[in-house]
């Protein structure tokens, strides 16, 4: 099942919500292939449900790991600009592999985030570099390549909104979206 | 009697949108106040009916207070108030210590047009330094307002003034659902007549204006799933244009000086390199090759260099690359870390935002001797800009868990807050254009 398909639907939805909304002016220009509400509360109802009618949770933002499930966990986290994984990233990111190999056709995007710390236009370079990790540990894995895309928000979509290290540490992470 | 001449008429053709603008605009400035050149503005004097919003007298002292350089006489101090040059008495304006005078007139044509006088005076000299006349519509008053505190600033300090030049900023915003809504707004230097050239539910970053001052590149993404990317728009038409269609991301358009070419970043197979695109040709050199981190090019105003940020030795610092390749020189050696930077219009200083152990603040690199002065406090200051006279530098910063604009004078002297809107604002860019 190709479920980035169902959530295209939502996002058609809400395209034609926010298009309706908007008042154009001139010399403005407006994105018409708007997308719906990413902020990392991703529980938001545009993302996290699908046409099966069962909730399916694309971010995690909590720390209550399953550890016997590690493909429960959509959500990895990093050092201060690192994109070094961790054992326990490295674990979750083998699980999400290894399902992935063995359903080929399921395209997954790779989002890398960074903390607030540093330029924004670094931390892009800086979350995709991260996303870029995960993608070659995939590919080691055996998933196909062409399956995978790596995209960044750098500092752009925090999971937290403080300025401390806390804040900062749920922020610098790669989340695992198919 | 000194003789009186008009030293210039200018028609402004320029046909700008106005706007309704957030009422709140102010501009605190937080350091440096109360120094500079004693100058009196007195109130032009208006002929005709309808009196227009736009006070150029107020304009004027607003812009002069701001640039630190001079201290605006309170008005309720003037012992005349003259309009033309036959009204001038100079001994009433050494009484109260006025160096400079600034006297003028609007008078309305007709048919929403108004005539616009002013002279300035150095007091001690009693001399005329110049005197100029415009025919304008009433949109275009403070942009009248905004080319005199430039003839005043030019003749009394020797540096061109940049009042009259525009300023890009992206605000962010909550809309009703939680979502966050981003624009990416054009105004004048002081923050009024602020117009949305887009909104997008997707972050907007590092907007950078062509030398012709009507087209910005910025990078935005074009969906969910996209990663970034750069567009080019014309802020006057609307139109807009995603330059590369690459699988890659791009990202740090940064113009050179004949406008055709952007430098830029791209990552091609994972890789961050700093590109550089012929607009018109779509083509594609790449200039650097290294499996680190290189984005944020900026050009040397001669167009021979660039700097850029690159972590190729561990921590970010700037590097420079001549523009035709080649090896890269790193340049900074201070500090835990250094990123985004760009030369000042002289080419002889770098603006970028440091980190020496204080969190992120904007210093000034002098490349003869290779030394960084900090100016700001931070700990979160970013996306630093120069002035088109280098005078000042723009920044973005925090005040009250909220991004906001500020302003530093390049001596570090003078410092400002700028509080353009309701919302979050960052990421400003000054364009190196009069309008």
């Amino acid at each position: 099942m190709r479920r980035i398909f169902h959530f295209s639907l939502v996002l058609l939805l809400s395209v034609v919500l926010v298009g309706c909304a908007l008042n154009k002016k001139k010399g403005s220009a407006e994105v018409e292939d708007s997308s719906v509400n990413l902020q990392a509360d991703a529980t938001s109802s545009g993302l996290s449900s699908d046409d099966s009618g069962s909730a399916q949770v694309l971010v995690t933002s909590d720390n209550t790991l399953d550890l016997d499930d590690p493909l429960g966990t959509r959500v990895i986290y990093f050092e201060f600009d690192s994109n070094a994984l961790t054992p326990e990233a490295q674990r979750i990111v083998e699980a999400h592999a290894e399902y992935l190999a063995g359903n080929p056709g399921m395209a997954v995007v790779l989002e890398g985030h960074a903390d607030e710390r540093g330029t924004r236009e670094y931390n892009l370079a800086l979350g995709e570099r991260r996303a870029n990790a995960v993608a070659d540990l995939f590919q080691v894995m055996g998933v196909m390549p062409d399956a995978v895309r790596s995209i960044s928000y750098g500092e752009e979509r925090p999971v937290a909104m403080e300025h401390d290290e806390s804040a900062w540490s749920l922020n610098r992470r790669v989340e695992i979206l198919y | 009697m000194i003789k009186v001449f008009i030293g210039g008429v200018i028609a402004l053709l320029v046909g700008l949108l106005s706007a309704p603008t957030w009422a709140g605009i102010t501009i605190e400035i937080t350091q440096g106040q109360d120094t500079g050149i004693p100058i009196a503005v007195v109130p032009f004097q208006f002929q005709g009916q309808q009196r227009p919003n736009a006070d150029i007298r107020n304009i004027v002292s607003a812009d002069l207070y701001r640039s630190g350089r001079f201290l605006s006489l309170p008005p309720g101090d003037f012992l005349s108030r003259p309009s033309d040059p036959d009204q001038v008495r100079f001994k009433d304006w050494r009484l109260i210590k006025a160096e400079a005078l600034v006297i003028g007139r609007v008078t309305e044509l007709g048919n929403d047009h108004y005539e616009v006088s002013f002279y300035l005076y150095n007091v001690f000299k009693e001399k005329l330094l110049a005197g100029y006349r415009w025919t304008v519509g009433s949109s275009q008053l403070r942009q009248v307002a905004h080319q005199v505190s430039d003839y005043i600033y030019e003749a009394l300090t020797g540096i061109p003034g940049a009042f009259d030049t525009r300023i890009a900023y992206v605000t962010v915003e909550k809309d009703s659902g939680n979502t966050r809504q981003y624009q990416l707004m054009v105004a004048d230097s002081d923050g009024h007549n602020a117009q949305q050239i887009l909104r997008t539910n997707f972050p907007i970053l590092s907007p950078a204006w062509a030398p012709d001052g009507k087209r910005l590149a910025y990078v935005s993404f074009a969906s969910r799933t996209s990663g970034a990317m750069i567009w080019v728009q014309n802020i006057e038409t609307g139109e807009r244009r995603k330059l590369l269609q690459e699988k890659g991301t791009a990202s740090a358009p940064a113009w050179s000086a004949d406008g055709r070419r952007l430098a830029l970043r791209l990552s091609r197979d994972g890789n961050h390199d700093i590109y550089i695109l012929d607009v018109a040709a779509s083509r594609l050199t790449r200039l650097t090759k290294h499996p680190g981190i290189d984005t944020e090019p900026a050009w040397s105003p001669d167009g021979r260099y660039l700097v850029f940020t690159s972590d190729r030795s561990g921590r970010p610092h700037i590097f420079r690359i001549s523009a035709a390749g080649g090896p890269a020189q790193r340049l900074t050696r201070v500090g835990r870390e250094n990123a985004g930077a760009s030369y000042s219009p002289n080419g002889k200083h770098l603006v970028m935002v440091t980190n020496q152990g204080n969190g992120d603040q904007i210093g000034v690199f002098y490349t003869g001797n290779k030394q960084l002065t900090v100016l700001t406090d931070g700990p979160l200051d970013d996306s630093p800009t120069y002035s088109p006279n280098g005078a000042m530098i723009m920044y973005a910063t925090q005040r009250g868990n909220q991004g906001v604009l500020a302003a530093v004078s390049a001596d570090g002297r003078i410092k400002q807050i700028l509080r353009l809107h309701q919302g979050e604002v960052r990421e400003p860019a000054w364009s190196s254009r009069k309008q």
